[in-house]
């Protein structure tokens, strides 16, 4: 577990999660999840399908009752709070679909004034300069009078996370807001998250199934599976501790710590790569998908001495060598080579 | 933005100025503009029958479409706002079946009052609009119940034209039984007319009507939460549960007292919220509500002028006319529906 200096913004004690069913009986989807979330901090939620991510997200959004434990939102119990004061509190970003493709972006950022706003949500001057804000820190001000329907799924997700600033809360917690994105714009609405995390001392929770992403950006991840504690910690910490090998290692797939990637579980002959770092690396990345793992250069296997990308010596165990000039080739010769020699 | 969204206002208020007068000038019987004027001024023209035909009819006959025609526009703008889809409208989701089906039940069952059913001495026109809010209602909650279970848009509507045609076979076996003046009195009243409000009941669909649209003025804010979806909604603290009984008192009251007084009128308020933010440009309420009642009004004042039959006495049925120019807005919103920003 982390040190924090910090007093968390959330904090769950045995909580138990899940649905009430007919006649009484009830599904609980995890239970026993004591949490901590910090201000300052992107906290990332990592979990297999039914996992119960959503489950655990919608709980903490107060859109479903616990049904056992505490929750404690800065400090005071959750059950305590009003809905306009948990409004104030708590904004979510979801993947609820919208019907928002017909007002502006500037009209769906104030919609995040309407807790503050009076009965027929006119705005005021302080309004009008909080969304300017939240436009400009999310980073869609000069999309401010295009309308939502004209934005690309990035510049909406930018959009909707504008609405959750506008609202002043000191959490905001994200369901998979990179899922449907494109790989810049899942890069791209990581670091705003991250960005507003440290600036805005935000505490951010967010569902993802980005491994890459929520591993470099995440400050915290919480591992989520059915039937036993969520892990928490740094990914880091988590990698080497091996958290991460027994959450993700499914049958066909294993997690592998030396590149924080899941791969599948493959026959792993070695192969030794050594010269330059990226053609090594990339080298490497190409042996790995065809089922060899790269390893430190030694006698009686297959070695690989990339000297550039176009000048591949590739040794077979009988230390009969070939001189290659591409990646394609390289793999073509270890395939047909290798299983001559095997 | 706000320049651009001042000019549907001012065009909409002097067409809805222009029809209404038309509506007073224009019919079978000829009378000049000014001494149209003069009357509703209340000046003595000494021709009794042209003050008759402007006091007793034609006013009370503009005024009602004026009305009747905001409320359906604004019963069918809520609707596709609660459910989320823009081709929600009370004929299509069976509210207005609902309502014809307490209508049906007082004209050809009761006999036009309710004291088979109750002590209190309520009859004729009360009568008929208690039972067909009774009617819209039950069928409005049906909706909202199964609105909970089908999330997909278009098996909602299926829905709704089912419960629809439940109630249609009820009004056909009430039919079956009643006696044939009551069925020719119901058929007739079924083929839509706005002149069926009396000057001395206009009062009471001025109450009921107005206090709709007043509501509806009320849910402007909830409404336009609502366009990001009732989890977003509640999050911005607004109560869902109310709003969305606010909307069925609405559009239920709405949507009956219409029915009840100038039978079931389809396709203006499923097309007129269209046509309002085509013209407007937005689907903010802070305007589209107000835009929708205007076009409502002007839509159902057209209705009204283009009844008339040129050079002779013959009326059309409102019901002939309105899907004239309904249809042919729902083909071209759902032809065009990839370049209208409002269904994305």
């Amino acid at each position: 577990m982390k040190m924090h200096t910090k007093t968390p913004v959330i904090e769950t004690g045995r909580l138990s999660i899940g649905y009430p069913l007919k006649g009484g009986k009830r599904k609980v989807v995890h239970d026993d999840l004591n949490l901590q979330l910090f201000p300052g901090e992107v906290t990332c939620l990592l979990g297999l399908n039914g996992a119960g991510k959503s489950t655990l997200l919608r709980t903490l959004c107060g859109f479903q009752p616990p049904l056992n434990g505490t929750i404690s939102l800065l400090g005071k119990p959750l059950s305590s709070y009003s809905q306009s004061n948990f409004s104030l509190t708590v904004g979510v970003v979801l993947t609820e679909k919208t019907n928002a493709g017909g007002i502006t972006v500037y009209e769906l950022v104030s919609l995040g004034r309407h807790p503050y706003t009076g009965f027929f949500g006119q705005l005021k001057k302080h309004d009008r300069e909080i969304i300017e804000q939240s436009l400009a820190a999310a980073g869609i001000a000069h999309k401010a009078h295009n309308y939502v329907s004209e934005l690309s799924d990035g510049e909406r997700q930018k959009a909707v996370i504008a609405k959750a600033l506008a609202q002043q809360c000191p959490i905001i917690l994200l369901d998979e807001p990179t899922a449907f994105l494109d790989v810049t714009s899942r890069i791209e609405t990581m670091v705003l998250l991250h960005r507003l995390a440290v600036e805005q001392q935000k505490a951010i929770l967010l569902s993802t199934h980005d491994l890459d992403l929520a591993i470099q950006m995440g400050d915290c991840l919480w591992l989520q599976e059915k039937g036993r504690p969520m892990a928490c910690g740094t990914p880091e910490d988590l990698i080497l501790s091996g958290a991460f090998e027994s959450f993700f290692g499914k049958e066909g797939i294993v997690f592998d710590p030396s590149t924080g990637k899941l791969n599948t579980e493959a026959p792993v002959d070695p192969i030794g790569i050594e010269g330059d770092f990226l053609v090594s690396y990339w080298v490497g990345n190409a042996l790995m998908r065809n089922g060899y793992r790269p390893s430190p250069v030694k006698e009686g296997q297959m070695n690989v001495n990339c000297l550039a990308p176009n000048r591949l010596h590739l040794t077979l165990p009988g230390g009969e060598k070939r001189e290659l000039t591409g990646v394609a080739a390289l793999v073509e010769a270890v395939r047909s080579d290798g299983a001559l020699s095997r | 933005m706000y320049k651009r969204t001042a000019l549907p206002y001012i065009f909409l208020s002097i067409l809805l100025i222009l029809l209404f007068m038309g509506g007073l000038v224009y019919g079978a019987v000829s009378i000049p503009a000014g001494s149209v004027i003069d009357i509703l001024l209340g000046k003595d023209i000494g021709r009794p029958a042209w003050q008759n035909i402007i006091l007793q009819s034609r006013f009370p006959q503009a005024v009602t479409a004026l009305l009747a025609g905001a409320s359906l526009a604004t019963s069918g703008l809520l609707l596709q706002t609660l459910f989320r889809n823009p081709l929600a409208g009370p004929s299509i989701l069976g509210i207005s079946d609902g309502a014809n089906l307490g209508v049906a039940a007082i004209m050809l069952y009761f006999g036009g009052t309710l004291s088979m059913v109750t002590e209190l001495p309520i009859t004729g026109y009360l009568a008929v609009i208690i039972v067909a809010f009774a009617g819209a209602s039950c069928i409005l909650g049906l909706i909202i119940f199964f609105s909970a279970k089908v999330k997909n848009n278009v098996m909602l509507l299926i829905i709704g034209i089912m419960i629809g045609y439940l109630a249609s076979s009820l009004i056909s076996v009430l039919n079956y039984y009643a006696s044939t003046d009551k069925v020719h009195a119901f058929v007739m009243w079924g083929l839509g007319n706005f002149s069926g409000v009396s000057l001395q009941q206009l009062p009471y669909f001025l109450l009921f009507t107005l206090g709709g649209l007043l509501l509806a003025i009320l849910l402007i804010k909830p409404l336009n939460a609502l366009l990001l979806g009732e989890m977003y909604a509640a999050n911005l603290g607004i109560k869902v549960k109310r709003t969305r009984i606010g909307i069925l008192l609405c559009t239920g009251l709405l949507t009956a007292t219409t029915t009840a007084f100038c039978g079931p009128i389809s396709f203006i308020g499923l097309a007129v919220p269209h046509i309002a933010r085509l013209m407007l440009g937005s689907s903010n309420h802070k305007m589209l509500v107000p835009i929708t009642m205007l076009s409502g009004s002007c839509i159902a004042l057209l209705c009204n002028i283009l009844m008339v039959m040129p050079g002779t006495n013959n009326i059309l049925p409102l019901n002939a006319v309105t899907p004239m120019l309904g249809a042919p807005v729902i083909i071209y919103v759902i032809v065009n529906r990839k370049n209208i920003q409002y269904f994305d």
